[in-house]
């Protein structure tokens, strides 16, 4: 059953700071409302992984890591390999976080990172059939959330992407119903590259990349997945505040001249 | 794999609806009998009960909040309630629309006025045809309404979508299963703000701005007919206390 958290420890008095600065216009960091913090993405830090990156967004740090495994397919797609998102919320990255099955929080994290690979079709996963119905490839994306200083979807949208960009198989035939692995590797089949970005609105601002301070004193967020040809390809609101019709429109407009930048960014760092 | 049709060649869905057309809905308040308040909704196929308990004092202890109720909220789907069945362990899928319905839910009560208590709803989907987080939307706002608790306003939900290029508004399971987008929205007509809002699938900017109008739109439509279905409850009511009042006072002997 889901419920209404616990308010954050923040004092009144420093929310207060967070919310009027940002009334102004301005950041306690002294970004622009619609600036990323910097953001540091290494590919390839887990050479046991078929793929693995690792995201820095200002203090946030997150580590994805892509495993490829034989598997059944599901019934309705026969044909198709399987592509499966979860998140991890280690205890040591924050105060709140606690050890134990994953919370809705992550739930909804994993899932909305899921999305955005799924719908945007990102990866081609008619090409992971083995023997259909049968036996086809089972591609795991974990998203390891290490250090929460906010903003953690658009950490994880893009720790995801950078691992799946990164991940290598071995290129194979097929006999008898079963993979014959090559020595020859190969990329995984990419088609498209989400990016997720989400608005915070914090009383009537909205900015983007909150870090958790800013956070912590929001009324809602909007997380908006675009594609390489920006369509939009998932969304999803969270919190306990609302938007108008008005704000999700231009939300979804800057997310999509936003999402570009980042993209070039992950993508730049593939050889 | 066998080519789908989901529009006609005059435009009409497979169900013979216009694109911005919805289903047909029914709702129906306080239909149980322990619950502090409850409704029905059947919006197309699906059927969907909604029942809230509380205010009530939190337990276990530790839930409850010093400056507000806490809000908690269930969305479960029968066994029986799709083509095969469901298992009735909590999904993922489940427990992240549980988390969203009640983000939904909350900016509409008052949850201020009852510190330490939780006011618990519950949503449950007999049969499901597409569209079920909004439908329990819908049926949740009026069972909360029915409980009695301080709202601002009530919340409708519906969804719009993308079949073969063109956006219509409240899909079908079949068009949910293959058509382009889904957008699901729940929306408070008076304040003009979202509660609600997801999607999944791929949609032009313009796309989904006249997704948002038609699902904005159809919402405000539920919301009519929500007040309706309040006022047939209470209508009654009032009219049965009115009996009562007028009957002749019974004799008393001497």
């Amino acid at each position: 059953m889901s419920l209404t958290h616990q308010h954050s420890p923040v004092a009144k008095l420093e929310q207060r700071t967070v919310v009027d600065i940002i009334a102004k216009g301005k950041r306690l960091d002294e970004r622009g409302t619609q600036d990323y913090r910097p953001l540091t993405i290494t590919l390839g830090i887990i050479e046991k992984a078929n793929g693995s990156a690792q995201v820095y967004l200002g203090k946030t740090k997150v580590v994805a890591g892509v495993k490829v495994e034989i598997g059944t397919p599901f019934q309705d797609t026969p044909n198709e390999g399987i592509l499966t998102v979860n998140a991890e919320f280690v205890p040591m990255a924050s105060p709140t976080f606690e050890a134990g099955p994953p919370d809705e929080n992550s739930i909804e994290l994993a899932r909305v990172v899921d999305r955005g690979i799924r719908e945007s079709k990102a990866i081609d996963l008619s090409k992971l059939c083995i023997d259909p119905g049968k036996k086809v490839f089972m591609v795991f994306v974990d998203i390891y959330i290490l250090d929460h200083d906010g903003n953690l979807i658009d950490a994880a949208g893009m720790a995801a992407l950078g691992a799946l960009v990164s991940a290598k198989m071995h290129e194979f035939d097929v006999k008898n119903g079963a993979p014959v692995f090559k020595d020859k590797i190969m990329p995984l089949p990419m088609k498209n590259y989400p990016i997720a970005i989400t608005a915070t609105k914090i009383e009537n601002s909205i900015i983007l990349d909150p870090s958790l301070e800013e956070e912590q004193v929001m009324t809602c967020r909007l997380t908006v997945t675009t594609d390489k040809d920006d369509r939009v390809v998932a969304m999803q609101k969270g919190g306990l505040g609302v938007l108008t019709p008005d704000e999700a429109k231009q939300i979804v407009s800057t997310a999509i001249s936003k999402s570009r930048d980042l993209r070039s960014k992950i993508l730049s760092k593939v050889n | 794999m066998e080519e789908v049709r989901l529009l006609d060649k005059n435009g009409l869905r497979v169900d013979g609806r216009r694109l911005d057309e919805l289903r047909p809905l029914k709702l129906e308040v306080g239909i149980l009998d322990k619950a502090d308040g409850s409704a029905y909704i059947e919006h197309g196929k699906n059927k969907i009960l909604a029942a809230v308990y509380g205010p009530r004092e939190a337990q276990p202890r530790h839930i409850a909040l010093a400056d507000r109720a806490v809000l908690r909220c269930r969305y479960h789907m029968a066994p029986f309630s799709t083509e095969e069945r469901k298992s009735p362990a909590p999904s993922r899928r489940e427990l992240e629309l549980s988390k969203v319905i009640r983000e939904a839910l909350e900016p509409s009560i008052m949850s201020e006025y009852f510190p330490r208590a939780t006011i618990d709803i519950f949503i449950e989907v007999l049969q499901a045809d597409a569209g079920t987080r909004c439908a329990g939307i819908t049926a949740a706002s009026l069972a909360l309404a029915d409980a009695g608790i301080p709202m601002r306003e009530l919340v409708a939900g519906c969804a719009a979508g993308k079949v073969e290029g063109k956006v219509v508004l409240d899909l079908s399971d079949l068009e949910d299963k293959k058509g382009d987008a889904d957008l699901p929205v729940a929306f408070m007509p008076k304040s003009n703000v979202i509660g609600l809002l997801q999607m999944d699938g791929s949609m032009t900017e313009d796309e989904f701005k006249q997704a948002l109008d038609m699902a904005v739109d159809a919402c405000r439509r539920i919301y009519e007919m929500q007040r309706e279905a309040l006022r047939q409850k209470y209508h009654l009511v009032k009219e049965e206390s009115e009996a009562k009042e007028e009957a002749p006072a019974p004799e008393v002997k001497q």
